[in-house]
């Protein structure tokens, strides 16, 4: 067996300019922080917006919000992905279609292409959770809100959304860490993300297992530090009272 | 513009890598609650080795992206392996595959489990014991026939769910449903038509799935 | 009853003496072939006509794996056995090496450079194509040559030679170009074709190969200066004369009985699936005299 272990590898020259492996993985880990968090800025505006829906008395608005769900719950996300970055694009008017694939660079129009389709199938997502947070209060409670002469409007801002909100932040925590772990998929569409970087770093260096390892310890570290910061989130924003409220 | 007749010349290629999908859904969902049930018992024993390397697995497989783990079993593994035994077996992209999703889905399968486990009043646990029954007896006779029967439905929706990430082995180049469709559709000349058909044989298989699970979960309520 | 018990005490010294003896016989990849029963081909989906996924995706077709199917036949010879298995798996560019190292694959031609850098992880067999680096582009692009893709979206397959040295020419002459790595072939020419990447650089058989796909193959063009000329060979595992010997001894002969210029006016300059489109590469200079002089040394050390 020929393999040859340097642990040392990460220090060396990518043989690309002035480039040590090292930073490539900085350069990955970015783009992947990059794509996950505007990712989830999309998902929860979307995601709340279409859990609302689900909810409201109005057929037609919830009859859209589930038929969104279904969609985007049943494709791949990988099939998703493709048609986002191979064929949408090409259903785009011709200026916009030039602008998209000629005057953005690669890795920029790649970037639009995952963000909007992790951020649209994390949304179906969050809208279920949002969607059960709200269906889990008490029935009594949007009553006596209306009763009161609360309005519609008036009833979900004040009454419902803010405990929703509260009570879903643990299912949401998990959905926060999996498009992370989604944003992966964008090296398959060449975005020299983390993952990308990796099968790069093992291309070049031909040290596959220190450059997985290294990957490996990144997510890991990662998710763990995220897992660490909602932990502290839900603490301060439980709602006393209630069974997971840690008795605050 | 766009092109389908060519799909229909192509069908026997595309069930040959459905067929494969199927068989690689199945065989991971097995192997995936046996060795998931495995792992929750661990994590709820009372050894505290145990039930902490057990902790750790599960936290392990959930924060690292599948694809990862993929790309370990079919590339790095096999290294180890032959670097360990200096001898070379033949494992293959299915097998790779196969072992990836096992080890990765029993993480979210033992999930389910413990949370199903949980689930039964410790009154029936007690109860077991106190009738002299050992441990894999109440385990066996008593909790893990009502604990399966409250979460297939969920066990159901972790499967449909695996069921849409077995299309992550186009990474390594297996030849599933997606693959066999997009290469197919390279081949031809024709990748859009080919890429919206096989969205739309997901899409169909895994609703009605899921339409199929949610009659099944009134029926198994306990 | 002594002698008897000498008798039996001789067989199993014998036994034992001979069974590591024959074991030494084969080793390595022949070893694993002869227990298994089965020699794994690697095989590529979109290196058209080297090795390429046609009608059946069960079969891939194409010159290099014709020259595969050669070796195996060898094989089976040297190891009589009439009925071993021969098995494929798709590598791509950037999985190739890793799985050949790994003992995942037992041979891979397709569309693989030997160079100085991969022979410190896998050993080549003797030389069968020879290719230059160049472009394809769109007939009204207005690219000639690699000066003219400076700033522009150029399009490369990840894991080969050409992506290294598109990477290394940008930064050293700072063209400025964006550079995308697709992940195979048929991707990258995606990429070209649905207006991504203005220019696609790879090996010239295989440009020529990805033209024969394109809806319209006469829009399409292949220019520019060659940036390396690279020897083609199949990989297999380092360390593995016994192997390396069948594997070579099998293309040498297929080059010596003439056999080879059948093999590559089939793909080559005769009409090939998917399209039946004739790729009009007569064979060159350098590969001729490859053939009459089989070497498996990299153009580099050439």
């Amino acid at each position: 067996m020929n393999y040859h272990w340097d642990w040392g590898v990460f220090f060396k020259s990518t043989g690309i300019g002035h480039e040590i492996y090292l930073d490539w993985f900085i350069t990955g880990l970015g783009w992947t922080i990059a794509v996950a968090l505007v990712a989830w800025v999309i998902a929860l505006i979307l995601g709340s917006l279409l859990g609302v829906m689900r909810t409201l008395p109005n057929k037609a608005l919830s009859g859209f919000a589930s038929g969104y769900v279904a969609l985007f719950r049943n494709v791949p996300l990988l099939v998703q992905l493709f048609l986002w970055y191979f064929l949408v694009p090409d259903f785009l008017p011709e200026s916009l279609q030039t602008w998209f694939k000629q005057d953005l660079k690669p890795s920029t129009s790649a970037y639009i292409s995952v963000v909007v389709c992790l951020g649209l199938f994390t949304a179906a997502r969050v809208c279920e959770q949002v969607r059960t947070g709200i269906e889990a209060l008490p029935k009594g409670q949007s009553n006596a809100a209306y009763a009161m002469g609360f309005t519609l409007p008036q009833v979900y801002r004040h009454v419902l959304l803010p405990q929703a909100f509260r009570i879903i932040i643990p299912p949401m925590t998990s959905e926060f860490l999996n498009v992370f772990k989604n944003s992966s998929v964008a090296s398959l569409i060449g975005l020299m993300e983390l993952l990308a970087q990796t099968k790069q770093t093992a291309e070049f260096s031909a040290n596959l297992f220190e450059a997985f390892t290294m990957a490996t310890l990144i997510y890991f570290v990662l998710n763990m530090s995220l897992m660490k910061l909602m932990g502290w989130v839900e603490n301060r924003v439980s709602v006393p009272g209630l069974i997971g409220s840690n008795g605050k | 513009m766009m092109d389908f007749s060519q799909i229909v010349p192509a069908l026997p290629a595309l069930a040959d890598g459905m067929v494969l999908t199927l068989k690689l859904l199945a065989m991971s969902v097995a192997g995936g609650v046996v060795l998931g049930t495995l792992l929750a018992l661990a994590r709820l024993s009372s050894l505290p080795l145990l039930s902490g390397l057990a902790k750790f697995y599960v936290n392990y497989f959930r924060s690292i992206p599948l694809l990862l783990v993929i790309s370990w079993f079919y590339l790095v593994v096999p290294l180890i392996y032959t670097w360990l035994t200096g001898s070379f077996e033949p494992v293959g992209a299915f097998t790779s595959c196969l072992v990836a999703f096992v080890m990765f889905e029993a993480a979210y399968f033992s999930e389910i489990v413990r949370a199903g486990i949980q689930s039964i009043p410790k009154g029936q646990v007690n109860a077991g014991y106190a009738l002299g029954m050992r441990y894999d007896q109440v385990m066996r006779l008593i909790v893990l026939p009502q604990a399966f029967r409250k979460m297939t439905p969920l066990l159901l929706q972790q499967s449909i769910i695996l069921f849409q990430d077995t299309s992550l082995v186009y990474a390594v180049g297996l030849l599933d449903f997606l693959n066999a469709a997009r290469s197919k559709g390279d081949i031809v000349g024709l990748p859009h038509e080919f890429l919206i058909f096989a969205g739309a044989v997901y899409f169909v298989i895994s609703m009605g799935a899921t339409q199929l699970v949610k009659r099944l979960q009134k029926r198994f309520a306990v | 009853m002594k002698v008897r018990t000498q008798l039996i005490g001789a067989a199993v010294i014998g036994a034992l003496v001979a069974a590591p003896a024959m074991a030494a016989e084969l080793t390595g990849t022949l070893k694993k072939i002869k227990e298994s029963g089965v020699i794994v081909l690697g095989n590529r989906d979109s290196s058209i006509p080297f090795s390429y996924l046609g009608n059946d995706p069960q079969k891939p077709i194409g010159y290099s794996v014709e020259l595969a199917n050669k070796v195996a036949e060898a094989v089976k010879k040297e190891l009589k056995m009439p009925n071993l298995q021969v098995r494929y798996n798709l590598v791509t560019s950037q999985t190739r090496l890793p799985l050949v190292q790994n003992g995942t694959v037992d041979l891979e031609c397709g569309s693989t450079t030997n160079n100085l850098e991969r022979q410190k992880q896998v050993d080549f067999s003797v030389g069968i194509f020879e290719i230059g680096t160049r472009l394809l582009t769109a007939k009204n692009s207005g690219v000639k040559d690699f000066a003219d893709l400076k700033g522009k979206n150029v399009v490369t397959t990840a894991g080969t030679t050409s992506e290294r040295l598109l990477k290394a020419m940008n930064v050293e002459k700072s063209m400025g170009m964006n550079i995308i790595s697709a992940k195979d072939h048929g991707e990258s020419f995606l990429m070209l074709e649905s207006g991504r990447a203005v220019a696609f650089m790879m090996d010239d058989a295989l440009l020529y190969g990805e033209m024969a796909k394109a809806k319209n193959p006469g829009n399409w063009v292949v220019t520019g200066k060659p940036q390396s000329f690279e020897i083609y060979g199949c990989m297999l595992r380092k360390g593995d004369p016994q192997f390396k010997k069948v594997v070579d001894d099998a293309l040498k002969a297929t080059y010596k009985s003439g056999e080879v210029d059948k093999i590559y006016a089939k793909w080559f300059e005769s009409p090939v699936p998917p399209k039946g489109l004739n790729l009009k590469f007569p064979m060159s200079d350098v590969f001729k005299k490859l053939v009459a002089n089989p070497t498996d040394k990299s153009a580099e050390q050439l």
